[in-house]
């Protein structure tokens, strides 16, 4: 009775602050929003420097290049062991001795939790909006080259990670650059592991954090109408104090049921308005390939929608950026490279699957305005002029209305949900590169869990610019640690695929359940 | 030869009725061992945050440890103090499916278990883990009142 209270209360009297502080707070607003920007600046724009001489920024070469050698590596893996991974996820390979542990479908399911939000729904329209219908082209080929960046560093994960005498465990990137450079004779372990958890809590208050209360504030002040952002940062922040620190599970275990659903409810409208105007899938889809290799007249050209498509990819699934690796490493598997099977799915259905949803939808509305006269996209400003001019999440919004009118008011409640578990996914990832760095216990974890809680006012109250530009940034940042890890570690994961791959062959690892 | 009878408990008054109610059936067939049964409710398929899957395996672990300690251990002793040859199993997973299950494996020729005492819309939507075991076991069951 006093957790149902407790949120209540605080809404009543956020609502009365409302009229009361509102002078005042417009300044605190901005007074955030300022030095926000000030300090972030320059970290921001050594992330997104371009090549020199073109408009293309380094970070998203630095990601695909990856992706793209992994790809090769391990023998274009993500094709080859799709069926695998499924099979794994059904429970086919799992000993039922082992139930009650954590499964394959928890992990990935608590990964894509962590992924699936805001990048599918508002990244996209970004995407889409700057960079026409062809950017979803290189979104999708990013996410299936992504699949390789995932496969190496949640094996990577599950293999190195800290297991301690009283049963839980640890692991992602930190862990596997530590030991796993350690293993291999090679210098400079430790200082990577410990730069890659700073970028990582940087990832988790910024991405994982902000960006999210700031969208979750721009829905609710769409529906409400305007009010400082500050109040919601105050009512997320309790909310997500009450599960980090309260240990409230009642309010996680409700979202964690209601956010499937709402995957699956955005996936299924998708569908539907996708059926309900078959004839003009085939015309999206030319729009998608024509526009992928002649940019269709929209802003930076083919250049322009390929970086747009690979940008929001990368964002959206966080291949190679190494927190998925977190995430599934507290799965209990014998082989580790299992868990890498699985987690290959991730960006496949994040990406491939949810990410080209979004934008069939959006170029099938017609939202985006094309100039008769021409037939190229209207660009207005660096972005296409769209009808009744939106962007971002408002964009999604305007074209699923078109197929369901009342979609809006699901899409605003989804967001915020997705809003509220990718923070509590983010925490989590925080909180371990945290603890990385100072160590466990109780009250090194508890400052940082209200560190986070701070953040999430900060979040909610900067202005949308700067906070994107951080978000984006700090988990870019995580990638320029990771990646260059995996490079050295990729040998590892190749023994292991090998060894895998024999005795799945020669029948020691074997189905316990056949269909 | 002898005998082989599941019995599955659940920590209440219900459990019980069956086990004594599977003693009775013991001593009638003579040479006969019971196998108690406690399965803890736990699907592959549910939703964690990544904190609980952190600590799963510690959980699982006392999950297993309090339900040994308080039900299995204290039911299989009673049954030895009065001379019936009897083991306890602690399982996770679906209950109708793992009495079944462990009916098979152990060559098991019936299952004893109580009628359920769950209630409300759980059962409406996916009916009683009695009513489930009792179509789809492999093995006769005695469902005790």
């Amino acid at each position: 009775m006093k957790h149902a209270f407790f949120p209540a209360a605080l809404i009543l009297l956020a609502g009365a602050a409302t009229s009361a502080a509102a002078q005042e707070s417009r300044t605190i607003d901005e007074a955030v929003n300022e030095v926000f920007a000030t300090v972030t600046g320059p970290f921001v724009s050594l992330i997104f420097a371009p090549l020199p001489g073109t408009a293309f920024p380094w970070i998203v070469m630095w990601l695909v290049v990856a992706a793209s050698i992994f790809t090769i590596y391990f023998g274009f893996i993500q094709f080859r062991a799709f069926k695998h991974a499924i099979e794994l996820v059904r429970g086919d390979y799992s000993d039922p001795n082992d139930a009650g542990e954590v499964s394959h479908f928890q992990a990935l399911a608590t990964a894509l939790s962590g992924t699936v939000g805001l990048g599918n729904i508002a990244g996209v329209a970004v995407a889409v909006g700057i960079g026409g219908p062809g950017a979803t082209f290189w979104m999708i080929l990013a996410g299936l080259l992504g699949m390789a960046s995932k496969f190496t560093e949640c094996t990577l994960g599950v293999k190195y990670r800290n297991e301690y005498p009283d049963g839980s465990v640890s692991g992602g990137p930190m862990y596997y650059i530590f030991k796993g450079f350690a293993e291999r004779g090679m210098p400079g372990g430790r200082f990577m592991a410990a730069l890659f958890a700073v970028f990582c809590i940087l990832g988790s208050l910024g991405g994982g954090n902000m960006f999210q209360a700031n969208q979750a504030h721009a829905q609710i002040s769409g529906i409400f109408g305007s009010y400082p952002g500050w109040i919601t940062g105050l009512l997320f922040a309790a909310l997500v104090f009450a599960v980090i620190v309260g240990g409230i599970k009642s309010i996680a275990r409700v979202t964690e049921k209601v956010v499937p659903f709402m995957g699956i409810l955005y996936v299924g409208a998708a569908v539907i308005i996708l059926l309900v105007n078959f004839d003009r899938i085939g015309w999206a889809f030319g729009q998608i390939f024509d526009g992928a290799f002649t940019g269709a007249g929209v802003a930076g050209g083919m250049v322009g929608a390929l970086i747009q498509g690979f940008k929001r990819a990368a964002f959206s699934n966080e291949a190679g950026v190494g927190s998925a690796a977190i995430a599934h490493s507290a799965v209990r598997a014998k082989e580790p490279i299992t868990e890498g099977f699985v987690s290959l799915l991730e960006p496949f259905i994040d990406t491939v699957v949810i990410c080209t949803m979004t934008a069939l939808v959006i170029t099938i509305s017609g939202h985006l305005m094309v100039d008769p006269a021409t037939g190229d996209y209207i660009v207005n400003g660096g972005s296409i002029q769209t009808v009744g001019d939106v962007s971002g999440v408002a964009l999604t919004s305007a074209a699923f209305a078109t197929g369901f009118g009342w979609f809006p008011y699901v899409l605003a409640v989804a967001v915020i949900l997705f809003a509220f578990s990718t923070m509590i996914s983010w925490s989590y990832y925080g909180l371990k590169a945290w603890t990385y760095l100072f160590g466990e216990g109780k009250t090194t974890e508890l400052t940082f869990k209200i560190l986070f809680c701070v953040f999430v006012v900060i979040g909610a109250a900067a202005s949308l610019g700067p906070v994107i530009d951080f978000s984006d940034a700090a988990i870019f940042a995580m990638a320029v640690v990771n990646i260059a890890a995996l490079y050295v570690l990729m040998p590892i994961v190749r023994a292991e695929l090998a060894s895998y791959r024999a005795r799945l062959k020669s029948g020691e690892i074997r189905k316990f359940v056949s269909r | 030869m002898s005998a082989k009878i599941v019995v599955g408990l659940d920590g209440s008054g219900a459990g019980s009725r069956a086990v004594s109610y599977a003693e009775k059936v013991a001593r009638l067939i003579g040479n006969c061992e019971i196998i108690l049964v406690y399965v803890i409710e736990w699907s592959p398929y549910s939703f964690q945050t990544a904190e609980e899957n952190a600590q799963r395996h510690k959980r699982r672990e006392e999950e297993i440890k309090t339900a040994m300690e308080r039900v299995v251990s204290p039911a299989v002793d009673a049954l030895k103090k009065d001379g019936v040859e009897a083991s306890g199993e602690v399982r996770h997973g679906d209950v109708a499916d793992l009495l079944n299950t462990i009916a098979v494996e152990r060559g098991a020729d019936q299952i004893i278990v109580a009628r359920t005492s769950e209630g409300g819309i759980k059962r409406r939507i996916f009916g009683s883990s009695t009513a489930n075991l009792v179509m789809h076991a492999s093995v006769p069951v005695t469902v005790v009142g």
